[in-house]
């Protein structure tokens, strides 16, 4: 059987050329972008059946299945954009788990008048990394509404994957005495898309950390039984994270302020805005609870694999306060670690 | 150990030590909320010992406006073609009805602002639009609003409007030195007002009121720092205003923005939640400048301003009373639920309260 080769016509767009609402008309311009647009890139034998479901092959029956939408703006900032976010996301979701990605959807919500030019790059920028990854994105669909229902465009991401570690990650499995690790630099993504939003006169190398963990995450999966649990600290941050784990729990969480990893640029625009580290996204780092024993192996294994040079221990595992993350300071005194309220708000004073 | 952390040390030894040596029990008030935010964080209040007691004052600029105040930005946001452009931490301040976000949710237009700038801009874009920019805070805010109306006569827009509630710290200090019901030993002096000030406003808390006061910078050392300064004045029978801020107070102040200040504000009387009508302790746009003053050109029509029930912000504020002390604290006044303004704001001493340490027992002694 001849495979189909997709048409070579995309890349070349005329600046001009914008999405229209018959773009999602399900009619000829429809195709036109699916054919393309999407299969140029995305192209691959599940996709390119263009069928109702992509019909995938399992040969494991436990299954990881995630998804999440993006609206991020702007849409490009230092270290990334909306489409390499959305593919990273769902691969991250999934491999916190300890699943690898079998096959990714993409959806596409656009606004009328969104340029093609730019839907290209994003969907260049997706491609890029689910490729990295050797995960496909195997089905999707495309929406457009009219000017103004939408800002310029959001994607929906979802990934099925299957279950690689031999034990289950999970809350549950959290013991007295385990370590809080956290594979680098915390709030690297919120700091720089705060100041490409706000245009802040910031002249720095601040860049978003935005990166699919399935490689560095993978390389800790032998050694479950040992991981207790893995989260990546996005919205709300760290901070976030570690509530969500010591919720109505029996234990409590202890950190050491100076041993907080956070990059000189983003604790300067903290300070600036009257932010705190621990509740800023990062988009490229896993917090991850470990048995006490297996700190040194993890750490050791994390710290040679690019992604995790600046691995450390961030804290650890207590049996007082009960449900409370608290942080030990620099001057020896202790203070409650909350669950953020809301976005952070600027100091007028 | 690096040379910072042995500064650090010696920091927190020094307030042991000297604070050990009190004779009496002491009540000193950090005025402003950025230093409330920073006493709280690094948990200085455990360095502590039991004779010192910290107070917090009036120096958050939120907590200090009253309902009255909100209650016309409400009002602005919901007339049509007009927009409110704020500083975030007014958003979720609870007025006599409603508060902004409220308003945004019944279809009012609220635009939060970085800069006083950034509304100007806003009512270039728009000249369709009248934007109302909501003029709070200190010494510290007044130049840049002054610089904003200023741009905005240069470039002759005449749909940004100011709502002035600017206030000025001396004359509250005053009202709260001469307070005999709090009982004060030493003042904390809010850094970054002192920036535009200078030192030389507060020589009267020193020499008419008998207080002692030490301007602070606002990290955790700065703090330390400041704490012992005013240690050593009490422990020697000294009553001044020094400076723990040098690198960055100068003995006068900022001539540039006191000059802006002075041309574009004049003084009233102003009323701070908690403590009343102040005389002299606010700025309210000179009649030259009155084309930019939202309460001449499009004066608010609102109700009697009324209190909420139960709600102490206005005794917290005036350092009388602790957050604890108040029935709603934790309970239906939370963060995430605020019933008064010291609860909403980043700064607001129920807030911080709450956020770092009420639910730790890291106090308990």
């Amino acid at each position: 059987m001849r495979i189909e080769t997709p048409p070579l016509v995309r890349a070349e767009t005329k600046t001009k050329e914008v999405i229209k609402l018959a773009h999602g008309s399900g009619g000829k311009l429809t195709r036109e972008l699916i054919e393309n647009f999407i299969k140029p890139k995305f192209g691959n034998r599940i996709l390119n059946r263009l069928e109702d479901a992509a019909v995938l092959f399992l040969s494991e029956n436990l299954l990881a299945f995630s998804t999440d939408s993006y609206v991020v703006r702007p849409i490009f900032f230092p270290g990334g954009d909306i489409g390499k976010l959305a593919v990273c996301g769902t691969i991250n979701d999934l491999a916190v788990v300890g699943a690898l990605p079998l096959g990714i959807s993409c959806s596409f919500i656009l606004e009328e008048g969104f340029p093609l030019e730019t839907l290209n790059k994003i969907i260049d920028s997706m491609q890029k990394v689910a490729s990295q990854t050797g995960c496909q994105v195997v089905t999707g669909d495309t929406k457009v509404v009219e000017k103004g229902a939408a800002d310029q465009i959001f994607i929906n991401t979802a990934g099925i994957g299957v279950i690689r570690t031999k034990s289950h990650l999970s809350i549950e499995q959290i013991q007295l005495g385990d370590q809080i690790i956290v594979t680098g630099t915390l709030g690297d993504h919120a700091a720089a898309i705060f100041v490409a939003r706000q245009n802040l006169p910031v002249t720095s190398s601040l860049a978003s950390d935005c990166a699919p963990l399935h490689s560095l995450l993978g390389s800790l999966w032998n050694l479950s039984g040992k991981i207790r649990f893995m989260r990546d600290p996005t919205r709300g941050g760290v901070a976030a994270t570690l509530n969500e784990i010591v919720k109505d729990k029996e234990f409590g969480i202890e950190l050491s302020e100076d041993s907080l990893p956070v990059k000189p640029e983003v604790r300067g625009i903290c300070d600036l805005m009257g932010f705190d580290p621990l509740n800023l996204a990062s988009e490229g780092k896993a917090v991850i609870v470990v048995a006490p024993d297996a700190t040194e192996i993890v750490l050791g294994i994390l710290q040679q694999h690019p992604l995790g040079k600046e691995a450390c221990v961030l804290g650890r595992v207590i049996e007082q306060p009960k449900g409370l993350v608290y942080l030990k300071t620099n001057l020896g005194t202790k203070r409650i670690i909350d669950l953020p309220v809301g976005d952070p708000l600027p100091r007028i004073c | 150990m690096n040379q910072q952390e042995e500064k650090t040390k010696a920091l927190i030894y020094c307030v042991k030590c000297l604070g050990g040596r009190l004779k009496e029990n002491i009540n000193f008030m950090e005025v402003c909320g950025t230093h409330t935010v920073a006493i709280y964080r690094a948990g200085i209040k455990q360095i502590l010992c039991k004779k010192t007691r910290l107070i917090s004052g009036p120096g958050c600029p939120v907590c200090v406006t009253p309902n009255e105040f909100v209650d016309k930005a409400v009002w602005y946001a919901l007339q049509p073609k007009t927009v409110v452009a704020t500083f975030g931490d007014m958003f979720k301040v609870p007025g006599s009805e409603s508060s902004l976000a409220e308003a945004q949710a019944k279809g009012g237009q609220i635009q939060l602002v970085y800069s006083p700038l950034e509304a100007v801009g806003l009512a270039e874009k728009h000249p369709d639009l009248k934007v109302v920019f909501l003029g709070i805070g200190f010494e510290t805010t007044a130049p840049l609003v002054a610089y904003a109306v200023l741009s905005a006569r240069k470039s002759n827009l005449h749909n940004f409007l100011i709502l002035s509630g600017h206030k000025t710290v001396p004359e509250a200090l005053e009202k709260i030195a001469a307070n005999p019901l709090l009982n004060l030993h030493g003042l904390i002096l809010p850094g970054h007002v002192s920036c535009i000030i200078g030192r030389r406003p507060y020589d009267f808390l020193a020499q008419q009121y008998h207080i002692p006061g030490v301007i602070s910078g606002f990290e955790p050392e700065d703090i330390l720092e400041s704490l012992c300064m005013l240690f050593k004045q009490i422990n020697e029978g000294r009553c001044e205003v020094e400076s723990q801020y040098r690198r960055a107070v100068p003995e006068a102040g900022n001539q540039k923005a006191l000059e802006i200040i002075q041309e574009v504000f004049t003084r009233r009387d102003l009323e701070w939640r908690g403590l009343g009508v102040i005389p002299g302790s606010g700025l309210a746009l000179r009649e030259k400048y009155s084309n930019w003053d939202a309460e001449v050109v499009f004066p608010a029509r609102i109700n009697k301003p009324r209190q909420h029930r139960g709600c102490i912000c206005g005794a917290v504020i005036s350092g009388l009373k602790e957050p604890e002390e108040c029935s709603l604290f934790g309970q239906t006044c939370r963060p995430e639920h605020p019933v008064g303004p010291c609860m909403v704001s980043s700064e607001g001493a129920c807030g911080t309260h709450y956020l770092y340490q009420a639910r730790g027992g890291f106090y308990e002694d």
